[in-house]
């Protein structure tokens, strides 16, 4: 505080605390606030706020704990979510490796450029393109078809959620592995195979540990992006497999129950709380190694 | 043209820790002064002090007279030259050297003609419109110079400018920031730890020592007669016994030693019961095959000679194992004493001088 | 030998499966614009066609969600680029203790589900009397977009030598001044990065916009409904259009970025 006045002078050291402060507080701290206060209050029609039964109350939560349906759904999400956390993980390690440390350094921004364009390409097209692939007549179909097998139904159950997840959020587990394998001083990758490490060994005692802050932070994102994400499991979801944000939307927007939809809102966050902890606490970093 | 500087009994205190202890001195308009002290003794925080990025615990500074409490940096009338130069990597080196000028609603074309000759005066006429990384060491020096200049300042402070230069370098940019001084007029405060910059170039300089200053005095001066033990050992070589007083008279005193009694110059402020020890300066050192029939004598072997051209170091043990050095002119007639050789190490009463130690922080 | 052989191969496999893993579904929704049919698709091809772009030519909802998206992102940028170089100036300054958990509010709404920010935002301002709309869009997606630009921000701010704004300040300048002319220049860079990245969050984001738009479109919320109510190959004939946009951007780029690499070997030499 002293030390900004000292730099930049009272009035500059104003805008600055004004602005900061309107973000925390304003757009950040409050509204989190508000949705937890929400969500202990009932829903009441307006000419009822304020009256006799307006009081705080567990309620929004226990409609939630009293429906077995709702929390298999929560389940189903924690659990496919952490499946397609760890999928991405498999998938992006050898490339993230391969782009750091093997391919030409001139080369890999051009992979990179071509990796990255499906990420300008908005989310919802991007399950919209997987919609038509894995129609039951399209073209990934036809070509089974075409070397002489069944074709499947994939919108049924968790498959085409799966996929589409996996090609929403990969991006975002390669990007921070990558980083921080390239941050890896090669002559310690050198010096272990010189140490006659075998290549397993190089990268359990050496290349993993060094990147496990982009690992924690790929992990972190793709869970909550998966988890949170709205677009993927309506455009995907076949009847039988619901995702938790679904039931969000339909206490908002069909049940314009706005209290129970915060108690369950609140409910997402706290799961995504938990696993930013969970992964904290087992990768051994910290959160400024998560977000960067 | 240029002020004068006083710092008016000032300290500075980090926490618990007094970086600068009761510094009370007054720099004249248009000198070259330097604070020549080891690493850490408050060199900078005495600059910054004097610019306005810091304010002192106690006492004022004072410039041309004014009472600069509460007058900011950018409104002091002195321009600093930062140990790392600090040139804005990002502007070319004419707006660097204007930036001062710019900031100060002065126009673009006028801003461009004292800039063109800035860098004339420091010997860069080509370099307008170079970047920063383009330019040398040497040359990063005299932009930074100029860009301080270009404010017209009363009084530039400059905080160890030739630290990163190689030694050849290092000389050259001694003579040209001198002349610079000489030229322009303005006072400059000038920081370093290497004595031979401070003795080279200053009209006065202050030898410092953890926070506290110990002498003030002309190069000259300070090298011939030094205040205290501390200023005669960072300036220049001693031959350093210890010892105590046994008697004065007549401004030389008897010093008693293991190695016998010597005779020499009581320094300032020294009296019988002072703490004191001997210093004297290698050149003033004579070896010879006997003792010297007056004068203070002591039987060395010699260990070591380094030739060093126009002269020579002997390096000399005595009787209790203490190392001294004798400075020799290099005389081909006549070859310095071999290794191992039984010498007399002599020096006349009026070399030796008796130190007390330095002052230290109350 | 044979072994490391055989690694280097499957490796090399392995990234051009993963690369046309990633480009191929962009191929065949871009390929489907083009398809005479009213069901999206490629296979079965029926023929040729620019049909399906005029339809999306005609479509007015269309074109006021596309202008929403614009002013939407122009908002949110304006808005998070002086706020996450706000926060990344303050967080710079701070010590230790108070710095880390600044920083965890700052970061936490990147790691918050965009559907819990969209509600939050929601609430909010709904105690206020304030109705949704585009406007609540734009605060949501303000509070996890700035972080964004604070995290660019704070990133170039390590590299800054604290040492530039004194010099400054000794040759005279005021504390704007320093700011205009020393600190902001450095940061420029990442300024601009973060403008970029903040627009293009922007428009692709959903779930904030979702919960808190009120009646208005944004295009993804337009594409949302046609997908759930009536596909039709215009969302394709949207999707190739959006797809060569970014396609020639990208080619753009690479080639300034080769030549950028040639101009400095040739500088080097
Ligand atoms: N901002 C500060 N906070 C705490 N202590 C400081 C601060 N600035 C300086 N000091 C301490 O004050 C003492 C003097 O520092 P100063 O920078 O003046 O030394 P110096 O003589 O310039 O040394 P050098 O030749 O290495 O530059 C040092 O011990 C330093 O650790
Ligand atoms: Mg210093």
């Amino acid at each position: 505080m002293s030390e900004l006045i000292r730099r930049y002078g009272s009035s500059l050291t104003w805008i600055i605390i004004l602005f900061t402060a309107f973000w925390l507080l304003v757009l950040v701290l409050i509204p989190n606030f508000v949705l937890f206060e929400f969500s202990f209050k009932p829903y009441l029609p307006v000419d009822q706020l304020g009256g006799p039964k307006d009081f705080y109350s567990l309620n929004n939560y226990w409609t939630f704990f009293n429906s077995p349906i709702h929390i298999r759904i929560f389940f189903q999400t924690v659990l496919y979510s952490s499946a397609v956390t760890l999928l991405c993980l498999i998938m992006s390690y050898p490339l993230a490796y391969f782009l750091a440390k093997v391919v030409d350094p001139k080369t890999a921004p051009s992979i990179f450029l071509l990796l990255i364009i499906p990420l300008w390409v908005s989310e919802i097209l991007r399950s919209f393109a997987w919609f038509i692939i894995l129609a039951y007549n399209g073209p990934l179909n036809a070509m089974l078809q075409g070397i002489g097998l069944e074709p499947v139904r994939w919108i049924s159950g968790f498959n085409a959620v799966i996929i589409g997840l996996i090609y929403s959020y990969l991006l975002f587990m390669l990007l921070p592995i990558y980083n921080a394998i390239s941050s890896l001083d090669t002559n310690q990758i050198e010096a272990s195979e010189d140490l006659g490490a075998s290549l397993w060994r190089t990268h359990w005692r050496v290349v993993i540990p060094h990147s496990k802050p982009g690992i924690a932070s790929g992990c972190v994102m793709v869970f909550m992006l998966c988890a949170g994400s709205v677009i993927v499991p309506s455009t995907l979801a076949s009847p039988s497999s619901r995702w938790f944000t679904e039931i969000i939307q339909q206490w908002m927007f069909e049940g314009l129950d706005w209290n129970t939809g915060a108690a369950y809102a609140f409910l997402l966050l706290t799961l995504c709380i938990i696993f930013v902890s969970l992964v904290m606490r087992l990768l051994n970093v910290r959160l400024v190694d998560i977000a960067k | 043209m240029s002020e004068d500087v006083t710092l008016s009994n000032i300290s500075m205190d980090f926490g618990k820790f007094r970086a600068v202890d009761k510094v009370d001195i007054t720099i004249k308009a248009g000198e070259f002064f330097s604070f020549l002290g080891p690493s850490g003794c408050g060199k900078t925080t005495i600059l910054r002090l004097i610019s306005g990025f810091m304010d002192p615990t106690e006492g004022k500074v004072l410039i041309g007279g004014k009472d600069m409490t509460g007058t900011r940096p950018n409104e002091r009338p002195t321009a600093l030259i930062f140990q790392n130069l600090a040139l804005f990597p990002l502007m070319p080196i004419w707006e660097n050297i204007a930036f001062g000028l710019e900031v100060r609603g002065v126009d673009k074309v006028a801003r461009r003609a004292k800039a063109e000759e800035l860098l004339k005066l420091v010997d860069l006429h080509e370099s307008a419109d170079k970047k920063v990384s383009q330019l040398s060491g040497g040359q990063k020096q005299r932009v930074a110079i100029a860009r301080a200049l270009a404010v017209e300042p009363k009084v530039m402070l400059l905080d160890e400018p030739l630290s990163a230069l190689d030694l050849k370098l290092r000389q050259h940019m001694r003579a040209e920031l001198r002349a610079i001084q000489k030229r322009t007029g303005v006072t400059f405060i000038y920081i370093t730890h290497d004595q031979g910059e401070a003795l080279a170039m200053s009209d006065r300089v202050g030898v410092m020592s953890q926070g506290v200053l110990q002498q003030v005095a002309t190069p000259n001066e300070i090298y011939n007669n030094p205040s205290n033990g501390f200023v005669a050992s960072f300036v220049g070589e001693n031959n350093i016994f210890d010892g105590k007083i046994k008697s004065i008279k007549d401004g030389e005193a008897s010093y008693e030693t293991s190695l016998g009694n010597f005779a020499a110059k009581i320094g300032p402020g020294v009296n019988k019961d002072t703490p004191v020890r001997l210093y004297v300066r290698p050149e003033h050192c004579t070896l010879t095959k006997s003792a010297a029939k007056s004068g203070n004598s002591i039987p060395v072997e010699v260990t070591e000679s380094a030739f060093e051209g126009n002269f020579i170091n002997v390096f000399l043990k005595d009787k209790a194992g203490h190392t001294h050095m004798a400075q020799v002119q290099n005389d081909p007639s006549a070859p310095p004493p071999q290794r191992s050789a039984k010498v007399q190490m002599n020096f006349d009463a009026d070399h030796g001088v008796l130190l007390a130690h330095a002052k230290t922080r109350s | 030998m044979n072994s490391h052989r055989f690694g280097h191969y499957a490796i090399r496999t392995y990234v051009v499966l993963f690369i046309a893993f990633m480009l191929l579904p962009l191929i065949v929704m871009g390929g489907a614009a083009f398809n005479d049919t009213r069901f999206p698709s490629i296979y079965p091809w029926f023929g040729f066609t620019t049909h399906w772009f005029q339809e999306l030519w005609a479509d007015g909802r269309m074109w006021g969600a596309a202008r929403n998206t614009v002013f939407v992102a122009i908002a949110v940028v304006a808005l998070s680029v002086p706020i996450g170089t706000a926060g990344a100036i303050l967080l710079n300054s701070l010590q230790a203790r108070s710095r880390s958990i600044i920083y965890g509010i700052m970061v936490a709404p990147i790691l918050t589900p965009g559907a819990v920010i969209g509600i939050s935002t929601l609430l909010f301002w709904y105690k206020f009397n304030v109705p949704a709309g585009l406007h609540l869009s734009v605060l949501g997606q303000v509070s996890y977009i700035a972080a964004y630009v604070m995290l660019l921000v704070l990133a170039r701010l390590q590299s800054f030598d604290a040492g530039l704004e004194e010099a400054a300040l000794d040759l005279g300048a005021s504390h704007a001044q320093v700011m205009r002319r020393i600190l902001l220049p450095h940061l420029y860079p990442a300024i601009f990065a973060g403008a970029l990245i903040g627009f293009f969050q922007s428009a692709e984001n959903f779930n904030v916009t979702l919960f808190t738009r009120g009646n208005s479109d944004t295009l993804t919320v337009y594409v949302g409904s046609k997908i759930r109510s009536g596909i039709t190959p215009t969302i394709n004939a949207l999707a190739f259009l959006l797809i060569a946009a970014t396609v020639i951007g990208v080619i753009i780029y690479e080639i300034r970025r080769r030549r950028a690499d040639a101009a400095m070997k040739l500088a080097e030499e």
